[in-house]
């Protein structure tokens, strides 16, 4: 097992590899000069010529990509010129709304997509089913931004001043008190990783209500998250209860199924024990791809419900041409992508030892 | 099982009377057997007869401005005559947008760009896809090893993230909108051409050629390509459905298609701060989205099906 996960992390290397080499060269390829595509329009020629000199673009491409790598690997994206902070400070700011948002949709996804996909499975052919693949098939044509915005018409529009009115955009209530956890255990910190990291964790409002024990704020965050994640997650549901089903019916025809049912074993044995757990593992494939489309649809998401997460902060730096952004922006992206790949990868040897082997 | 038995009796008959049954035929025939397939041709159809014949059975001019020319306000909502609105009121069965044009003459319009683009995004990417796949496949070596891994790092990208990448490199607009998406999905054809020749290379009539002096080329697209077919005819159609999407979600966002073309992304993405003074505006061109998605997605599930046999069990 060790050794296979060696070999799918070396395997993995020339691919992001890869990631930084596509970035690098398409941003290159932005007509006009490198130095004004990263700085803005309005850098001075002195600006310009110690930019210049930072990242060695009087060199040979080679050259200034590995430079680029070099940066990368220490965590400098450099400084977005609209916002005049390092990039990296900016990552660590937007990414939890992000973070929050995708673990949230994959939350509601697999908590319905699977249950459906098995009810529809094992009442094949009954209207359950019939309705299960049809809400499928729909939810995987859905543009993303088009259901967010409904979401939020009818719950914010529509259900106002009834008790299930949603907020249709930000991440809190203003004004609502979200002291971060380490302010309110008495933590004296100094500047530096241990602090930013804590900050970075205080930014996922869930968590930092749970540690802080602070309820009020952790029902205005959960609230604030509804409507984005059931958006988001709409996708990956469709996909996750079809894959289920699909993979069950696969399993349910097999021979051993009738053998354990023949031996009169409960019907949830069967189909908890035998049947679902032999279906995972196409499953655990739909579940890691969603992902990608979850991070896809996180710049759709935040833009419409008003979410500063990396999504929205990427949209922002197109519309605004600020390709440092765009540029640091894609890679992590990518990178996160990449890495939730090889944990599907992992995850496969784990519930199939046959894979390993090969 | 009955029906199985049935079917078996069924083709034997056929098989007495020597009528030979094509493998098109056959398919043809499992496709029509299924229901959600036709109705992803029948919304298709529909699409189609409407893109072929907007500038006709479309109301109004979709690029003009009613000011002046009938007593409408902008964002007007929908007047349907049989629904009760006063008939003295001309009739917008999807209302006004915000630059006082009739609605439903646009959503009709933009049914011709989401078809063109998404087939002419998926027709780009099956070319250079296959190309490089069946180059890879057949030639193997490093070149394979190149070009897969190439494929590789494309694919590491969420593909929505790639092809807003590659528009803010080009610039948005349409054209460029419809590359970074064919680009994106290059890779998806590459793969399935590649594993197709992979498995047919080795077979005896691609041998028989070989023996009887045929070119690669020859051996390539005349051999293995046709043999190759049923799996990228399945990929092309659901891709033409996620093409679809991504160029509604770049239109959205401002970097596809631009005002006052009528698309139904950039349609949507022009009124979505207005959602909730006029839902109907956001409402209908999303709606169009889905139905057109949908009709290929239901295609692309039909088509698998029924050249699939294998999959004939686990089908509803």
């Amino acid at each position: 097992m060790v050794q296979y996960i060696i070999r799918r992390i070396i395997a993995t290397i020339p691919v992001l590899f890869g990631i930084l080499f596509v970035v690098f060269i398409l941003i290159r390829l932005i007509p006009g000069d490198p130095c004004h595509a990263m700085l803005g329009e309005k850098a001075t020629q002195e600006v310009c010529d110690r930019f210049i000199r930072a990242h060695g673009l009087d060199k040979p491409l080679l050259v200034q990509f590995g430079i680029y790598i070099n940066d990368v690997i220490r965590g400098n994206f450099g400084d977005s010129f609209r916002y005049g902070i390092p990039i990296t400070r900016l990552l660590i700011e937007r990414l939890p709304a992000t973070i929050e948002l995708s673990l949230a949709a994959l939350f509601v996804s697999i908590l319905v997509g699977i249950p459906l996909g098995i009810l529809a499975s094992v009442k094949h052919n009954s209207w359950i089913d019939v309705l299960t693949m049809l809400w499928a098939n729909i939810g995987v044509s859905m543009p993303v931004f088009w259901l967010g915005l409904m979401l939020a018409y009818v719950f914010a529009i529509l259900l106002k001043g009834t008790p299930i009115w949603l907020p249709p955009s930000g991440r809190l209530t203003a004004g609502i008190d979200a002291t971060p956890f380490y302010d309110i255990w008495g933590l004296q910190l100094t500047d530096g990783g241990w602090k930013t990291f804590l900050y970075f964790l205080s930014n996922l409002h869930i968590l930092n209500a749970i540690l802080s024990a602070n309820w009020a704020l952790l029902g205005d965050a959960i609230r604030h998250l509804i409507l984005p994640a059931l958006a988001l997650g709409t996708i990956p549901l469709a996909l996750i209860a079809r894959m289920t089903r699909s993979s069950m019916l696969e399993v349910l025809g097999q021979d051993f199924i009738r053998t354990a049912r023949s031996k009169g074993l409960p019907r949830r044995l069967v189909i908890f024990k035998h049947t679902f757990r032999n279906s995972l593992l196409p499953l655990v494939t739909v579940i890691g791809l969603s992902l990608g489309s979850l991070l896809s649809g996180a710049v759709l998401t935040e833009t419409i419900f008003g979410l500063s997460g990396v999504g929205r902060t990427l949209y922002d730096a197109i519309t605004a041409r600020d390709y440092g952004i765009v540029q640091a922006f894609t890679v992590v992206i990518a990178v996160f992508f990449v890495l939730i790949n090889l944990l599907v990868d992992i995850s496969y040897a784990y519930l199939d030892p046959r894979i390993r082997l090969e | 099982m009955a029906e199985k038995i049935n079917k078996t009796t069924h083709l034997d008959k056929e098989g007495l009377s020597l009528k030979s049954v094509s493998l098109w035929q056959i398919t043809w025939r499992r496709f029509f057997k299924r229901k959600s397939a036709l109705v992803g041709l029948g919304i298709l159809s529909v699409l189609a007869f409407i893109a072929l014949t907007a500038q006709w059975i479309a109301p109004y001019d979709p690029y003009q401005p009613l000011i002046g020319i009938e007593p409408v306000q902008r964002r007007e909502k929908p007047c349907i005559h049989l629904l009760g609105c006063s008939p003295d009121k001309p009739q917008h069965l999807m209302g006004i947008d915000g630059n006082v044009r009739d609605e439903f003459s646009r959503i009709l319009f933009g049914s011709r760009l989401s078809l063109i683009i998404g087939i002419a995004t998926v027709s780009l990417a099956i070319i250079i896809g296959t190309v490089l796949g069946a180059i890879a496949g057949y030639y193997g070596g490093w070149l394979d090893n190149i070009i897969m891994r190439v494929m590789d790092v494309l694919l590491a990208f969420p593909s929505l993230i790639l092809a807003i990448t590659i528009v803010t490199v080009l610039g948005p607009g349409i054209i460029n909108a419809l590359i970074a998406i064919s680009i994106v999905s290059i890779p998806a054809y590459a793969r399935v051409m590649r594993a197709s020749v992979l498995s047919i290379r080795e077979m005896d009539y691609v041998s028989a050629t070989r023996a009887l002096g045929g070119s690669n080329f020859q051996i390539i697209f005349r051999r293995i390509l046709p043999n190759a077919l049923t799996p990228l005819i399945v990929q092309a159609t659901l891709g033409i459905a996620s093409a679809i999407l991504d160029a509604a979600a770049l239109s959205f966002l401002g970097l596809g298609a631009q005002p006052p073309t009528p698309e139904w992304g950039s349609m949507l993405g022009a009124e979505r701060n207005q959602v909730f003074t006029a839902p109907y505006l956001v409402f209908y061109p999303g709606l169009a989205i889905m139905l057109t998605v949908l009709s290929f997605n239901l295609l692309g599930d039909g088509l698998r099906d029924a050249l699939d046999p294998r999959l004939a069990h686990v089908s509803g």
